[in-house]
């Protein structure tokens, strides 16, 4: 019988699928250790896991979105697309502090929330569109690595302009007081802090925002036109360069949000600060299915409260000391393991091998 | 295509604007200043202003180029003053804006000394106005001017410019290197002033620049073509005196260079092993790899962990003992992570051996693999490597470390690139269906690839751990993955002396400018970007590869309606 098996799969087939049991064996055993035997941590702490990871998750979701919406219709990785994303929010950061100086933020917190947005949603579009242009346009048509190479060159080249011109330091985020503490909502306090409700709120508008843009609206159905047949739309009428320039301003649009709602978690800006997020938002999108926008959104809420969950959870269990370092190489690892054994993603639809 | 033959007002417009925005650019992200102090000629033109002007300078070229299609010389002359004059306007904006409003708190970099620099030795703010319009505008019309000229005698002009500024950032190095020779103190004292060239020192390598490439193109006296000529045992005696020569002069360098020069060059040397590995996976075989700095961690922290005597001390080998362990072990990896990406193509590929160089980093970064590999401390005493009384202890003997080390990796990959293996893996990079179809054994082909790429970079590493005498994890992050990538794809992916010639550029040039350091991944990033809108065949192109890269894709190809037309630029 084993002969048979042998004949019917590849060595290394085997030697992947031993691979993956060994990591599930050490998640399962890792987590049964943690919740049965050392018991280390009450109930409410895995809620307040939980609800962290579900506020991460949703920007990773939106960041998620500006791969997708790209993949889906260029087949290609815009790497630099975790720079969109920083540009947006570092260049807020300036007119965030004026504003807290100025007391506007205690005085009108959420109008001064929506200019931030406004203010990083322009700037992130005004990078994804430049790049598009200057970057990626003329090499429509080159061999599939080119534009990689590209892309990977933007991003360090966008890092590294940020650095540059806006410095290298790290940023505190000014506060919104209003913001502070739980949730106090329909007269009672609810056991999530108002900024992750907030968070989750705002993502999720804006994913239905662009569900329902892809979907329902002339742009959107221009969109998706192009991502089934380039050719097709082009005789159909449907200037295509334009749509791949809305497709990047979409993509920037959602990353500037992410960009203020990363913020507001967690506090701190720089100019390399796009790169970890922008992987990590890669894998969600390869999780959820590339070029598939439920996906991605759905692939970013499963990466964040993995990423928040697992190092407690698994890495505890195992024994392994400081295991909240290694939160990162949990993302990294869901990555590895996705692509090798499920490169189509959760919701994914079959890509023909040529687009994988 | 008649887009094309188009050039009116607005375009000069638009050149001028492009012009202003880059050197903006130039100036916000620090460069002007950074680069103030470095002079080129004699105590007037440094390499600040160069920043400064060169946008001017190359868009003027441009604009008068495309002008001069179409147009008269004259119409071309006037574009190239109109956009130095744009471009000034752009600067001069940004002085006036600098001086009334605080830009600092958001441009870091509009600093009062920026500030005076932009003043252009000028006093009142009419004046800076004033200079900044005028030398802009003559910089656009030199511009203009280059663009002008015959092809053979603005290459020639380039050239000649090229050697003085390379020269003249090379002052510091040689004046450190020779500055107590005997020999040396008539020509230095020549050709340099206090800071900067000469202004004879600037004549002569202007004119030696120009006089080279003269008389290289000319095309008489090619010494490879004489070469050719002779019978082919008389050609093999030439190249084996030839190699031998050259063999004899790397072998004198550190002792005639000195300490300083030998330490970049055992850099470089290490970046040209990695190179050459790397050159391997990608280059030969096509797979985009950016976790390839994970082998070259593996090959130092081996040498690191069995040879230390330190606190992390296990079994206190030494290092000819642990090198061989070194890359075998960093092979084995490339053969372990090899596997699981079998199935992957380009993106994925990359994005995936991206992960696992992330995931090795922040597991070597941890509390804990601490007690074996020393977390964020690393190792230290690390010993150095000796042959029965010689040490290799300094920069000027690890030297030939490096060099045994480049020639033996180097040697390999070129005897691979045309055996059957290296055959096999071209034709993978082409096609993978094509090259099961025909026979190759894709599996093993592409794991051989892998492992021999990961061994070349497991050496490296062995010898970078024996240089430095002790390994943090911050000096493998993923820059030194794109630092290679860079320099291969420079070079020209899949080309030997291309990875050389990258090297020498990517990794020996920014050494010798410590302003640089700055801006070495910015230009890294814009030169990938460049490199592969303009000359995706790198500088020293492989012949295949290049005629690869000349073709479309096909597939995407038919997509594109109209596109080509709506390019203007």
């Amino acid at each position: 019988m084993l002969h048979k098996f042998m004949r019917k799969h590849d060595t290394t087939d085997i030697v992947m699928w031993l691979i993956g049991l060994g990591i599930f064996a050490a998640v399962i055993y890792g987590s049964y250790v943690t919740l049965f035997v050392t018991q280390k941590y009450e109930p409410s702490v895995w809620l307040d896991f939980t609800i962290f990871g579900l506020a991460q998750g949703s920007v990773y979701a939106l960041i998620a979105l500006g791969y997708t919406l790209v993949y889906g219709i260029l087949f290609m990785i815009n790497f630099a697309h975790g720079e969109v994303f920083t540009g947006g929010v570092f260049t807020a950061y300036f007119l965030a502090i004026a504003m807290a100086d100025s007391g506007f933020i205690e005085r009108h917190w959420i109008l001064a929330l929506l200019i931030l947005m406004a203010v990083a949603m322009t700037v992130s579009v005004l990078v994804a569109v430049i790049l598009e242009r200057i970057a990626y346009r003329p090499l429509r048509g080159a061999p599939r690595l080119v534009p990689l190479i590209t892309a990977i060159g933007a991003s360090f080249f966008l890092q590294y302009t940020y650095r540059g011109i806006y410095g290298s330091g790290v940023k505190t985020y000014p506060d919104f007081p209003a913001l502070d503490g739980k949730l106090n909502l329909f007269g009672r306090e609810w056991p999530i802090l108002t900024t992750q409700a907030l968070v989750i709120v705002v993502s999720a508008i804006m994913m239905v925002f662009l569900y329902w843009y892809v979907q329902k609206t002339k742009a959107g159905k221009a969109m998706r036109a192009v991502a089934e047949d380039k050719e097709a739309a082009a005789l159909m009428g449907i200037d295509v360069d334009r749509v791949i320039v809305n497709t990047f301003a979409l993509g920037g649009a959602m990353a500037g949000v992410a960009g203020i709602l990363y913020a507001l978690l967690f506090k701190q800006v720089n100019a390399f600060m796009g790169f970890i997020p922008g992987i990590k938002a890669f894998t969600a999108a390869v999780l959820g299915g590339i070029g598939n926008v439920p996906g991605a959104m759905l692939g970013g809420l499963f990466l964040g409260i993995v990423e928040s969950l697992g190092p407690s959870l698994i890495l505890d269990g195992l024994g392994i000391p400081a295991p909240y370092q290694l939160k990162d190489a949990i993302a990294f690892t869901l990555l590895v393991l996705v692509l090798i054994f499920r490169p189509t993603g959760i919701l994914g639809e079959r890509l023909s091998e040529k687009k994988a | 295509m008649d887009k094309e033959l188009k050039f009116t007002w607005k375009d000069m417009l638009k050149y001028g604007v492009i012009a202003g925005v880059v050197a903006i650019y130039v100036i916000l992200v620090g460069m002007v200043e950074a680069f103030n102090e470095r002079y080129i000629i004699a105590e007037t033109i440094n390499l600040g202003q160069i920043a400064l002007f060169s946008p001017v300078f190359l868009l003027a070229y441009f604009a008068a180029n495309n002008a001069r299609k179409i147009k008269s010389s004259l119409f071309a002359i006037i574009t190239s003053i109109v956009v130095g004059l744009i471009g000034g306007a752009f600067v001069a904006g940004l002085l006036v804006l600098g001086t009334h409003m605080n830009l600092r708190a958001v441009f870091l970099n509009v600093s009062p000394e920026l500030l005076d620099i932009l003043h252009l030795g000028q006093e009142g703010m009419a004046g800076a106005i004033a200079a900044n319009l005028i030398i802009s505008a003559t910089v656009g019309l030199l511009g203009g001017l280059f663009a002008l000229m015959p092809h053979k005698w603005s290459n020639a002009l380039l050239v000649g410019l090229s050697l003085v500024l390379l020269m003249g950032i090379l002052q510091e190095l040689m004046t450190i290197t020779f500055g107590n020779k005997d020999w040396y103190k008539p020509i230095g004292e020549f050709i340099y002033a206090k800071k900067g060239l000469s202004w004879g020192g600037t004549a002569l390598f202007l004119v030696l620049g120009i006089v080279l490439n003269l008389w290289r193109s000319s095309d008489k006296l090619r010494p490879g073509k004489k070469v050719a000529k002779l019978p082919r045992q008389q050609q093999m005696a030439v190249q084996i005196v030839a190699m031998l020569l050259g063999l004899a002069i790397l072998l004198a360098l550190p002792k005639f260079l000195g300490s300083y020069p030998s330490e970049i060059l055992t850099t470089v040397g290490i970046y040209i092993i990695m190179g050459l590995g790397l050159n391997i996976v990608v280059g030969f075989a096509g797979l985009l790899d950016l976790g390839y700095v994970a082998f070259f961690a593996i090959g130092a922290y081996t040498v690191g962990i069995l040879t230390t005597t330190g606190k992390l001390a296990t079994v206190e080998w030494n290092f000819w003992m642990a090198l061989p362990v070194a890359i075998f072990l960093a092979m084995m990896a490339g053969v372990l992570l090899g596997i699981p990406v079998l199935k992957m193509r380009g993106d994925y590929l990359a994005i995936v051996t991206l992960g696992f160089g992330e995931i090795i980093r922040v597991v070597v970064l941890s509390d804990w693999l601490k007690p074996y590999i020393g977390g964020a401390q690393g190792i230290l005493q690390i010993p150095k490597p000796k042959i029965g009384n010689f040490v290799f202890k300094g920069p000027q003997q690890i030297y030939f470390l490096v060099l045994a080390g480049i020639i033996i990796v180097g040697y390999i990959a070129w005897r691979l690139r045309d055996a059957r293996v290296g055959r096999a893996w071209k034709a993978m990079r082409e096609d993978e269906d094509v090259a099961e179809a025909m026979g190759i054994h894709l599996v093993s082909t592409k794991l051989l690839a892998f492992a021999t790429g990961a061994a070349f970079a497991g050496l490296a590493g062995a010898i970078f751990a024996a240089k430095l005498g002790s390994i943090f994890p911050h000096s493998f992050n993923l820059i030194v993955s794109i630092n290679v990538l860079s320099l291969i794809i420079v070079g020209g992916i899949g080309s030997l002396p291309g990875v050389i010639v990258g090297a020498l550029i990517l990794v020996g040039l920014p050494e010798l400018l410590r302003e640089f350091a700055d801006f070495r991944m910015l230009f890294y990033g814009a030169l990938l970007v460049a490199m592969m809108l303009v000359k995706p065949e790198g500088f020293v192109p492989e012949k295949t590869h290049a005629r690869e890269l000349s073709e479309k894709e096909p597939f995407s190809s038919e997509i594109e309606p109209e596109a080509p037309a709506r390019e203007t630029i």
